[in-house]
């Protein structure tokens, strides 16, 4: 009977470094991964879903607040910025392909944004959404920062953004293959690049676990589609939350 | 290996600067890999360089959204919406932006390689891409 308030000070005492947190989120990424390979590296096994599931579960469990576990994990959350500018590499790699591909990926790009946009607002407002809730979905397929940066500045939610983008990653990274297979898509570059526009770096990940050229065209698609969205959306939403709703 | 990773925090720097100094609607990190790709454009030998260190951390992409999401999780049940209405919204645009892009990128692919094959009175076929 000893062993219990004992174990209770030594997680109390964990707690309260970073150590716990950062620990937390590299054991619950190992397994996840494990199970991502155990089960083929099939995309249904989403390895960023399943860690996110497990660290929940158990801040949910202990009570460990989040800005505690945060303490910790914001040391493998710094790294995005750095990865993010890493995906300059494998893309110049690709710069004798990109260059005979320029003008295909500029229209699929254009004709994806537009739809990432449109097709969302319009689905929300038909399905009985209010305004502000078209606001806040219609940018989801920008990077976080910038969804939310849009969301905010049309009156929209920009928390419940952050949610539907990261649900927009995990979606379009399980059902990319599918889809693909379905419509006969063969080339990674077509591929990865269309999966990076629709589901930014969620995708890009989903795509460098296939292959590294799939990779470089998705992390193409992600920064481009960043940059227009964060251009067409904030005109864009406004024009058909207008249309259709009244 | 230093070097590189202090190639890319220099990048993110000045990526954030001038995000900040033109209070551009985008991330600085994003600003920063659009620099870094015009530098490796320019400058081929720093590519070999840094390469090593950038595959490195982009091949655990993944993990560096864990932190990130499990703080949208613990927030999104303060989240009120219609959450019927938001998946299905979600699910299908997401469905239709995959399938729209790769069609149309695939499309215009196709009908450049049509134009290369007319230009170049079908000698050469330099690309096998075509579905």
């Amino acid at each position: 009977m000893r062993e219990l308030p004992q174990f209770g000070l030594i997680w109390v005492y964990l707690a309260a470094s970073p150590l716990l947190g950062l620990t937390l989120t590299l054991c619950a990424y190992v397994v996840a991964y494990w199970i991502y390979s155990r089960c083929k590296f099939s995309p249904l096994a989403n390895p960023v879903a399943i860690a996110i599931a497990l660290v929940s579960t158990v801040l949910l469990l202990s009570g460990m607040p989040y800005s505690e576990y945060f303490a910790g994990a914001q040391f493998v959350h710094f790294l995005l910025g750095p990865a993010t500018v890493a995906l300059a590499i494998p893309l110049a790699r690709q710069l004798p392909r990109l260059r005979k591909s320029f003008l295909p990926l500029a229209c699929g790009l254009l004709a994806g944004s537009t739809t990432a946009i449109v097709s969302a607002v319009v689905l929300t407002i038909l399905l009985g959404g209010s305004p502000q809730l078209a606001f806040s979905i219609g940018p989801k397929s920008a990077t976080t920062p910038i969804a939310m940066g849009v969301a905010e500045k049309l009156g929209g939610l920009p928390a419940l953004t952050a949610v539907l983008v990261i649900g927009t990653g995990i979606f379009g990274a399980v059902a990319a293959r599918f889809l693909f297979n379905r419509m006969r898509i063969d080339s990674p570059e077509v591929r990865g690049f269309a999966l990076g526009v629709t589901s930014h770096g969620i995708g890009t990940a989903r795509a460098f676990q296939v292959n590294q050229e799939m990779g470089a065209f998705a992390g193409l698609g992600m920064g481009l589609n960043g940059v227009l969205t964060a251009f067409l959306a904030p005109w864009l939403i406004p024009v058909f939350v207008g249309l259709l709703a009244r | 290996m230093l070097a590189s990773f202090a190639t890319l925090l220099v990048f993110q720097c000045l990526g954030e600067g001038i995000t900040f100094a033109l209070k551009l609607p985008i991330p600085g990190p994003v600003v920063g890999m659009l620099l870094l790709f015009f530098a490796l454009v320019a400058y081929p030998p720093l590519l070999d360089r840094i390469e090593a260190t950038g595959s490195e951390l982009l091949r655990h992409l993944s993990l560096l959204f864990v932190p990130a999401g499990v703080g949208i999780v613990a927030t999104a049940g303060q989240v009120r919406g219609h959450w019927l209405t938001v998946i299905l919204a979600v699910a299908v645009s997401t469905l239709l932006t995959l399938a729209v892009t790769a069609a149309v990128t695939r499309a215009v692919m196709n009908w450049q390689n049509r134009q290369n094959r007319h230009s170049d009175g079908g000698k050469k076929d330099g690309e096998g891409d075509h579905a």
